[in-house]
């Protein structure tokens, strides 16, 4: 009876990999979100009772979707000869006031499509008319394969909560008319840039956890990750996608060293940096020269680029910020974000001294564009505590703590406050 | 799919500077046969509301915003995406918003 464990797992493999495939290629058949999750799931039912008597098969994948169109094809005959049934005896007209509800002939089209809908998908889960928290759930939900219970916990929202926000958002995709595609090219760009931000969003989500009870919310991380490669495979010329998935593979790199054993804040020059993932590097920094290589920079390459800087950094002081310095320059220019020149003045500060950076700080600060921002007033005590101004950098760090907004934050900031007003 | 365009703005905004002039797009949107129809409302001092089965009558708007409706277009599109392109085109959605409602059938 050792087959059960063997088909078990190609079962689970199978859920992993073909959930999002089965569950996009029944809502282009059906129209239908709700049934296309019911079928798929009736699919996999299926393949649990049947694959450990007649064994797993060549394609799964293609069973699956067969099964679960089956299905579909069932549900609409049952649901045409109600339909006539009714007409005959009410005389009344069909209801075909739904938009994308094929007839029932198209359940059998052929597959010539099938593999442009996990990208339909992914695009219509993450249309910008749709609030943002409805378009994480529902990319976890029909192209992740996680339960609504599962998605509830990672974001710390009851379950009917959760259940709820994604029965609105179905309910907005049909009513409001969001058409189930891949946006035409006028829309691409930005539509892309909506998907990468979904994904960005849910990795940070995951990042931003620590261990223990966070683990759920760690999963994640390697969810985004996980779709980050679908949409590369998906969409090989888009270098935007190959830079997220490299950024992605680059923090990740870092996971483990973040935080030590009390869940306090390691920062980059004081992390092991021999527990980061190597593996993990190598593939961002492959990723990102391919993306490179196309010629078309955005935000997200740079952003990989940076962190390849200091990911491929032997130790601190081999880390090249003059280099850093130019990619936020880069990054400025592209998205005239105040963090993002925040940031470039840690990095100018770095390659140049501190004095440079408190110049970029100050003028940010004068700007009043991150006003309540706390690491404005931490980057400011950081580069006066290195100039030995320490009464400065003692008020600074005060007015971080006053701001910062978690406990591991604060206790940051108490920590070096000590340091600089103690000695 | 029909949808109706909520043309907003601050009516207190229009009075000190007129936005741009709406006919051009009236004219490309009729021309396509993309809109139905549309019109300019009279300011919030000339609205009443009638709430609670016709018995309470109130006057001036439901809602306490800022952005007032000043008019409305029925549009017929293929989708969102169509929608939301003719919308922005509206000359209200530089100064304004413009809200997209679909038909309920």
């Amino acid at each position: 009876m050792n087959r059960a464990g063997p088909v078990e797992q190609a079962i689970e493999t199978a859920f992993r990999d073909e959930w999002g495939q089965v569950v996009a290629s029944l809502i282009r058949l059906t129209g239908n979100w709700d049934v296309a999750e019911e079928c798929a799931q009736e699919a996999f039912a299926q393949a649990v009772k049947v694959w450990p008597r007649d064994g797993v098969p060549r394609r799964p994948g293609a069973w699956l979707t067969t099964t679960a169109r089956n299905r579909a094809l069932d549900q609409r005959r049952r649901w045409v000869t109600e339909a006539a049934r009714l007409r005959a005896l009410a005389a009344t007209q069909p209801d075909s006031s739904q938009p994308g509800a094929p007839e029932p002939g198209d359940l059998t089209a052929a597959d010539d499509v099938v593999t442009d809908d996990r990208l339909r998908l992914m695009f219509t889960c993450c249309h910008p008319a749709l609030p943002l928290e409805a378009r994480v759930a529902l990319t976890l939900r029909t192209l992740a394969g996680l339960t609504t219970a599962e998605i509830a916990r990672a974001f710390l929202v009851p379950e009917a909560a959760m259940a709820q926000r994604l029965v609105r958002a179905k309910r907005k995709i049909r009513n409001a008319g969001i058409p189930y595609r891949v946006p035409p090219a006028h829309l691409l760009p930005e539509r892309t840039g909506a998907v990468l931000g979904v994904l960005y969003l849910l990795f940070n989500e995951g990042y931003s956890a620590s261990a223990g009870p966070d683990l759920t919310r760690q999963a994640l991380s390697s969810e985004a990750i996980r779709l980050a490669r679908i949409l590369v495979e998906l969409m090989p010329d888009e270098p935007e996608a190959l830079g997220l998935l490299a950024l992605l593979l680059l923090h990740d790199s870092r996971r483990d060293t973040r935080v030590d054993h009390l869940g306090d804040v390691v920062t980059l020059e004081q992390q092991d940096r021999t527990a980061w993932d190597r593996e993990k590097i190598d593939e961002g920094v492959r990723l990102l020269d391919d993306a490179l290589a196309q010629g078309r920079p955005g935000s997200y390459q740079i952003q990989a680029a940076i962190a390849a800087c200091h990911a491929t950094a032997a130790d601190p002081a081999d880390t090249d910020w003059a280099q850093i310095a130019l990619l936020y320059a880069a990054m400025s220019r592209l998205t005239a974000s105040p963090v993002v020149e925040l940031n470039r003045a840690v990095a100018v500060a770095m390659a140049d001294g501190p004095a440079a950076g408190l110049e970029l700080v100050d003028a940010l600060a004068t700007s009043g564009q991150l006003s309540g921002y706390y690491l404005l007033p931490a980057t400011r005590a950081d580069l006066l505590r290195r100039l030995e101004r320490r009464a400065e950098a003692a008020a600074a760090y005060r007015e971080a703590l006053a701001l910062a907004p978690t406990d591991v934050e604060r206790r940051y900031f108490a920590r070096r406050l000590a340091e600089v007003d103690g000695a | 799919m029909k949808y109706l365009l909520l043309v907003c703005g601050d009516e207190s905004l229009l009075a000190t500077q007129a936005p741009e002039p709406v006919e051009p797009w009236v004219q490309e949107m009729d021309g396509r046969g993309v809109r139905l129809e549309g019109d300019r409302l009279h300011p919030e001092s000339d609205a009443t509301t009638v709430s609670e089965s016709g018995r309470l009558i109130v006057d001036g708007p439901f809602a306490e915003t800022k952005e007032q409706i000043a008019g409305y277009d029925v549009i017929d599109c293929a989708n969102l995406d169509e929608a939301i392109q003719v919308a922005a085109k509206h000359p209200m959605a530089k100064v304004g918003a413009i809200e997209v409602r679909p038909f309920w059938q």
